[in-house]
């Protein structure tokens, strides 16, 4: 009966929460929070659910759980997100509280660092553009463009060598890339050459991967000099944040020539684009979809339906 | 050497034209009424044809060529060329393979992403202002497929090695069995592409495997399969392969050949599942130098008596 299953307060909506609610929907009772303006507690009421029976939540960052919404919830017990950061949870609360915070792991790794190759092998072989070109009438002309070139021997500077460069490395390994990296600190563990210093990387590079998260430290990590160190050559690909990245000047890099392409999935105003970049056969641009595979919705749905079985189970 | 006649029969890079013009005496026979000109005056003198992907000589004009010695073609797939005739007639045949293994790997990978990821769409939709009404939808993740192989040799093992770099499975098809693969062996092509979630075709193009892709192989794809063309367009039945993804009984194709290259099946223009390019494969300019250069060098070797490069006859 459904007054038997158990609550989920659902915030955001996380983007898995369609897949999510059809394959779990005999588990939980759904209090969509997110589909109400109403403060919490009226929320509650009108799905004639008291807040002591509310024992977990379902969110992502557009809705925050803020310590108000931990107080107005005392039975409060696990906070699920199908996020890998945590910043939109008062976690300090949720330790006072004892409430456990779920967050998602590598699982999306695999899948960010597939859409980084398939950026940077669609900016060297002109596979968008070429799609478009083929695709614009029935007898296609000869194809002439500027040179394109194998990934074999490229110099492949990654910055942030964590989950996701990993992966990105490991892929590029197998078409004989040479890695390069900058991170936080060195790893012990590889055995490709560390950059301190990034400009010193774009200097020695043909190509530069962003796999970083975004910090105060990071923010516009790549600006204009580093750019210019990259040189006419350089292929810059996005999958971390599209402000790692001083977006006004990449513009002009790109239509100046002095980068000679890029790959994108981020940028610093999602969903708005620059426009510039609109005319350019020397980008290629993803709406943020890096993660956003059936197989890694499922994924991150398992993992969160794992932990809340947990949880209702003990 | 500038008094040998090198007859040119397909469409190559202008730098290798160039040189050739410069170093033989080079008579241009790409069109059929140009080079009945030709064979009409200088038939008896030809000692050399170079051909390409879009022209070879077939038995017809190797017969004419009474003084014919060796063909030197611009490229790896050597279909245009009537093989057995030159062995017949003792003509030498030199390709140019390796040069251009890599890059091929490459663009497979690529486009086998872009089909899957919808690389091409995605970057429509942003181009087009549709970002701003809403996310992009759910695609396919490349990661940990299996990918089938037909024909093993140089281009279909680079794109195995690659693929292995996502933790991909590889199975194949080839004539034989290859006893030192450690990749699982299927004896049918239907049973390949039930066996696989994307298909690459990487073989010759004989008549043996004319049409080795046909309705049978496609539906054994099936509606989440995918469909690599990095061979020749006459490897697939194309009015089948149209009708199968219009239909949706194939979940998708990356063609960079067609049977009646350059045109285009137009009814594939819309389908986001589709990704086409127009032919190019080995088209930078450094693999296309390196190719032409090996075409040049196995000429030269051949006229000074030192052993040729890359035969294959």
């Amino acid at each position: 009966m459904d007054s038997e299953l158990p609550a989920l307060l659902v915030l955001g909506p996380p983007m898995v929460f369609k897949l999510f609610q059809s394959h779990y929907s005999h588990k939980y009772r759904f209090l969509n929070a997110f589909s109400s303006h109403l403060p919490l507690p009226e929320f509650l009421q009108t799905q004639q659910t008291h807040p002591s029976s509310v024992r977990a939540i379902l969110c992502n960052p557009r809705q925050p759980v803020t310590a108000d919404v931990i107080r107005s919830l005392p039975s409060l017990g696990i906070v699920a997100t199908t996020t890998v950061g945590a910043d939109h949870i008062d976690t300090a609360e949720c330790r006072r509280r004892g409430i456990q915070v779920v967050t998602l792991g590598s699982q999306f790794a695999p899948d960010v660092a597939d859409m980084a190759v398939a950026l940077l092998i669609d900016v060297m072989f002109k596979i968008s553009a070429g799609d478009r070109f083929a695709k614009k009438s029935i007898h296609f002309k000869p194809w002439s463009f500027p040179s394109g070139s194998k990934l074999g021997g490229k110099r492949v500077g990654i910055i942030g060598l964590g989950r996701i460069g990993g992966e990105v490395a490991k892929r590029l390994e197998a078409f004989d890339c040479i890695i390069m990296y900058h991170s936080r600190n060195k790893n012990p563990s590889v055995s490709y050459t560390f950059y301190s210093n990034v400009v010193d990387l774009a200097s020695n590079s043909d190509v530069l991967i962003l796999c970083c998260p975004l910090t105060e430290q990071t923010k516009y990590i790549v600006n204009k000099e580093v750019m210019l160190a990259l040189g006419k050559g350089g292929i810059i690909v996005n999958v971390g944040r599209g402000a790692l990245i001083d977006e006004k000047e990449l513009v002009q890099c790109l239509m100046k020539g002095e980068i000679r392409g890029a790959g994108l999935d981020v940028f610093e105003n999602e969903p708005n684009v620059p426009k510039e970049l609109f005319s350019l056969d020397n980008v290629v641009l993803s709406p943020h979809a890096g993660a956003i595979t059936l197989d890694c919705f499922m994924d991150a749905c398992e993992h969160v339906a794992k932990s809340f079985d947990a949880f209702f189970s003990s | 050497m500038g008094s040998i006649s090198v007859l040119l029969v397909g469409k190559v890079l202008p730098y290798l034209e160039q040189e050739l013009d410069k170093r033989y005496n080079l008579f241009r026979g790409i069109d059929p009424s140009q080079r009945a000109a030709v064979l009409r005056d200088h038939a008896s003198s030809i000692r050399a044809v170079v051909a390409s992907s879009s022209g070879g000589p077939d038995a017809a004009l190797i017969e004419a060529l009474p003084k014919l010695e060796i063909v030197s073609s611009f490229s790896v797939g050597v279909d245009r060329i009537d093989l057995q005739k030159c062995k017949e007639k003792g003509v030498r045949v030199t390709n140019t393979p390796d040069v251009l293994t890599d890059e091929v790997a490459d663009l497979t990978i690529g486009l086998i992403l872009a089909v899957l990821r919808r690389i091409c769409e995605c970057d429509r939709y942003v181009r087009s202002g549709n970002w701003k009404k809403g996310d992009y939808k759910l695609t396919t993740k490349f990661s940990g497929k299996t990918l089938g192989i037909l024909g093993l040799g140089r281009i279909g093992a680079a794109v195995a090695k690659r693929a292995e770099g996502f933790d991909c499975s590889i199975c194949y098809y080839s004539r034989n069995e290859k006893p030192d693969s450690k990749y699982k062996y299927y004896p049918s092509v239907v049973e390949l592409a039930s066996n696989c979630d994307v298909l690459v075709v990487a073989c010759p193009l004989t008549p043996e495997t004319h049409h080795i892709i046909n309705r049978e192989v496609i539906n054994a794809l099936g509606p989440k399969g995918v469909l690599i063309n990095i061979g020749r367009g006459k490897h697939v039945d194309e009015p089948e392969l149209v009708s199968a993804l219009l239909e949706g009984r194939l979940g998708g194709a990356g063609l960079d050949v067609f049977e009646k290259e350059p045109h285009v099946p137009e009814e594939l223009f819309g389908l986001e599942n589709v990704v086409l390019l127009p032919h190019v494969g080995s088209a930078t300019v450094e693999t296309r130098t390196a190719m032409a250069d090996l075409v040049l060098d196995n000429l030269e070797a051949h006229f000074l008596g030192k052993p040729l490069l890359t035969p294959l006859v």
